[in-house]
């Protein structure tokens, strides 16, 4: 560490990344609450969502020159991609998980893969293995900021990541859809009893979930890149910070990709861990959260009734 | 010494008090029998004498020896059998391997004689009679309560009423020296009620001591030496059958408080 | 055009091995475990450093490939196998990662992604089983699937294998029925990523070279299709599917059409049968057996409605 600056740049850096694991996170941990199962192809419906978002946007965009149109086109293609994405979500729910709600718990998962499977390799197929690159919608030229070097890409994740993350937070603890999703979450059954329609708390979790990921997808392919298996390791990271923040809790998620955010720069920065071993500080950071505590750091212990 | 007590057991879930300061006690050779309105604290407190949940404050004893906090497989080891208010079985097996995991620990290396790890191959290879003999015992056991001719069935396929007996026949095959019984007449008709008290019975008269919660009171009037009664996780009255029915705190709980 | 077959049929050997591994795991005891291919790529880098840097045999490297497979589903399984659920998986997943990244980075070791090359040909009483010419090859091949079917349809039937399947259908019950849970499941684990390490010792003396690129995630996911695809928990059916799948995997070149199916068809259709397998068949294509039917001396046992 070498000065004030320093740690402000770092913890700036570690701040829009954390703002990206979280936004994914949440895609998993609001399965999670609902269905109890780990929805495995949730990597995959990001990398599928990265892929619309650059298509619209370089249609919409065409020729023109960076300036005001390619930025609003920018969140015109993010738009689109979150309801086709949302979309994706929710037909992939009724067609591989639906089927198995009272199947083995090891039914869904199986099948959650399968799928993961066949978006990657669907990707490829469609779109070829070579990576693609997604345009900054404006001159992502740094501008410094008492020392501290910032771009107007980590702004924009900040200020998107932020947006999504207060609307849903309003969304589930304020609309009746919201108040629904979490009753669900309780209990499914009771919920059924009290007049919710259950299926369509659960295809709308799928939407809100798979919108958010394309969302995060378009954020993060600006600094690394759209291809097939892009949403594996990324996936594993945000699960990771679902983990942390406790699995099921919208609130964990936010924090626990913040803080993973974190970890991995200042880890790389303070640690001197070696930038090709970065995905190994998550993994490592998964075990020993398992093993202290396993209900996360907002979860709360669930116990089997018997 | 009694066979199993608890000392001031509490469970606390976040601020709910689901079992408040109860000192249980089950006495050796007896039926005891567990009865409260719903949401007593009846389960609660048979999880925390069986290990599958911690008691937040309090003592368990078992023949004198503190219990407390020791994993629900070791508790087991001890002779302390249980089964499940709802029906745990090991569905995707047969009956009789069901029964045969109830003897598991008892069999194995346990014969340190013939060295362990000799024992080990013979139980991998099954070259030895305990096989065969957890086999003669799990028959022995479907064949007291009649469900012999099952043995072949996956347990998923049973009736309900078999089911039932079956995961007390599992309970049974680790010779416990007391059997944990929840809701056992759960879904029954009058007449296979009737037929289980005469089976519960007949385990006692083996020397078996049990412990039972239920809902049914005739049951629970007809075949238990004690009865100990819980009310929003407190005991409320310990007693015989007898003492019980006239006690008023009991007729309280059940019945409400008359207001006058 | 019968070499290809032959090729076929030695990996279905290897892959079966995995996929006998992955059914004790997953079948038996109902742990999804997906890194069978990390435990692959280590028992194959294994072999192929203590072959080419120290000149061990291949022999010798076997139970070195088991216990390191062993050793590594241990330390993975321990924090992971305590917690109810699906966290293994995500684990595990995890795991596989960490070692094609390790693999790809550790170059003194591994040679990084450029791998290990000219890999010495097993020797057997001065006989050299050459991966080139398959026959004898292959003979190895399926006398170590043998045994080890053998080994495991024993483990099965023993009291283990039924404390494992207990702990499948309820772990709380075979936990309350005095059964150790989490020791059964970490055994469970070490000995399906055991034979996950032998199969990729025997990867490495028919390829003669290993590269981090052979052991993706692609590679479980493929083992797991074979144990699903046969049957869980029937651990003969599973040699089954990792035959059907692998002439999916072969098929375009067996039939000369490669050029024209693209490679992520046939991996699409992995998923598929994920998919379709789990809604339609959960049970596979064969299913289930249950070992106690048709016991001989069910009858020896005299009538007696007294408790022992």
């Amino acid at each position: 560490m070498g000065s004030i600056s320093e740690f402000f740049q770092h913890l700036m850096n570690g701040l829009t990344l954390g703002g990206i694991y979280a936004l994914i996170a949440l895609g998993y941990t609001m399965v999670y609450g609902i269905l109890k199962f780990i929805n495995f192809a949730h990597g995959d419906i990001l990398m599928f969502g990265a892929y619309i978002g650059l298509f619209v946007f370089n249609f919409l965009r065409g020729d023109s020159p960076l300036g005001t149109w390619t930025f609003i086109s920018f969140f015109i293609a993010m738009l689109i991609s979150m309801i086709v994405t949302g979309a994706l979500g929710v037909a992939i729910e009724r067609i591989a998980y639906k089927p198995l709600r009272k199947a083995s718990r090891l039914a869904p998962l199986l099948s959650a893969i399968g799928v993961s499977f066949i978006l990657s390799n669907g990707a490829a197929w469609m779109w070829g293995t070579q990576s693609r690159k997604l345009e900054y919608p404006f001159d992502n030229a740094p501008f410094t900021v008492g020392g501290v070097v910032i771009t107007p890409h980590q702004v924009m994740i900040l200020i998107v990541s932020l947006i999504m993350m207060l609307a849903l937070i309003i969304f589930v603890n304020n609309t009746r859809m919201g108040k629904a999703m979490r009753a669900v979450s309780l209990d499914q059954d009771t919920s059924r009893l009290m007049g919710i329609n259950v299926n369509s708390v659960i295809s709308l979790t799928f939407a809100i979930g798979s919108a958010l990921a394309a969302s995060g997808g378009m954020l993060i392919a600006l600094d690394f890149k759209v291809y097939p298996s892009m949403g594996m390791m990324i996936g594993l990271k945000a699960f990771v910070a679902a983990v942390v923040g406790g699995i099921g809790n919208i609130g964990g998620a936010m924090l626990g990709g913040i803080l993973l955010g974190l970890l991995e720069t200042f880890g790389v920065a303070i640690l001197g861990i070696p930038p090709a071993m970065k995905d190994t500080i998550s993994f490592g950071i998964l075990i020993l959260v398992l093993l202290v505590k396993p209900e996360g750091l907002l979860g709360k212990a669930v116990r089997e009734k018997v | 010494m009694n066979l199993l007590e608890t000392e001031n057991l509490t469970r606390t879930y976040g601020g709910v008090i689901a079992v408040n300061d109860v000192s249980f006690v089950a006495e050796k050779g007896l039926i005891t029998g567990l009865i409260g309105p719903n949401g007593a604290g009846k389960t609660t407190l048979f999880n925390n004498m069986t290990g599958l949940d911690l008691p937040t404050k309090g003592k368990v004893y078992f023949e004198g020896k503190d219990i407390t906090g020791w994993n629900s497989h070791n508790i087991s080891r001890l002779g302390i059998s249980r089964t499940f208010q709802n029906i745990r079985l090991f569905s995707d097996m047969s009956v009789v391997e069901n029964v045969m995991i109830g003897r598991h620990y008892m069999t194995g290396n346990k014969d340190h004689k013939t060295g362990r790890l000799k024992n080990m191959l013979n139980s991998y290879f099954r070259m030895n009679e305990e096989e065969d003999i957890m086999f003669e015992n799990a028959i022995k056991l479907l064949k007291f309560f009649g469900i012999a001719n099952l043995e072949q069935e996956l347990a998923r396929n049973l009736p309900y009423g078999h089911q039932r007996e079956l995961e007390i026949a599992r309970a049974l095959a680790s010779e416990p020296k007391v059997l944990f019984l929840d809701e056992p007449a759960a879904g029954m008709n009058p007449q296979e009620t009737e037929h289980l008290m005469a089976t519960i019975r007949k385990i006692r008269d083996t020397g078996v001591s049990v412990v039972l919660i239920e809902h049914d009171m005739k049951l629970v009037m007809n075949i238990c030496d004690n009865i100990t009664v819980l009310n929003y996780g407190q005991m409320i009255a310990q007693g015989t059958p007898h003492e019980i029915k006239n006690n008023s705190l009991v007729i309280e709980a059940y019945l409400g408080k008359d207001e006058d | 055009m019968f070499n290809f077959f032959l090729l076929i049929l030695i990996y279905t050997g290897i892959y079966a091995l995995m996929a006998l591994g992955q059914n004790l795991i997953t079948g038996y005891t109902g742990m999804l475990s997906l890194c069978q291919a990390g435990f692959f790529a280590i028992g194959s880098y294994a072999t192929a450093i203590l072959t080419t840097r120290y000149g061990w045999s291949f022999w010798g490297t076997l139970p070195v490939a088991a216990l390191l497979s062993a050793l590594f589903g241990v330390l993975i399984g321990l924090p992971t196998l305590r917690l109810k659920g699906d966290y293994l998986a995500i684990a595990t997943l995890g795991f596989g990662e960490i070692v094609r990244n390790v693999l790809n980075n550790w170059d003194s070791l591994t040679g990084g992604p450029m791998g290990i090359q000219r890999i010495p040909m097993v020797t057997i009483f001065g006989f050299t089983i050459n991966p080139y010419k398959k026959v004898a090859f292959l003979i190895m091949v399926i006398i170590f699937v043998l045994v080890t079917y053998y080994l495991f349809e024993r483990l099965g039937r023993s009291r283990m294998g039924r404390a494992l399947q207990a702990i499948r259908d309820d772990e709380i019950a075979a936990d309350a029925m005095g059964i150790n849970i989490t020791k059964y499941k970490v055994w469970a684990f070490a000995i399906g990523a055991s034979v996950a390490g032998i199969a990729g010792s025997l990867q490495t003396v028919y390829s003669l070279s290993v590269t981090p690129g052979s052991y993706t995630f692609m590679v479980s996911v493929l083992v797991l299709c074979m144990v699903v695809l046969g049957g869980m928990g029937n651990f003969a059916a599973v040699i089954l599917g990792a035959f059907i799948i692998q002439l999916i995997s072969y098929f375009p070149q067996l039939v000369g059409l490669s050029g024209v199916i693209p490679p992520q068809f046939k991996q699409i259709l992995f998923g598929a049968i994920l998919v379709v397998m789990m809604i339609w068949r959960p049970q596979g294509i064969i299913g289930v057996r249950s070992y106690m039917v048709g016991r001989k001396n069910s009858k020896k046992v005299e009538v007696s409605n007294e408790l022992a």
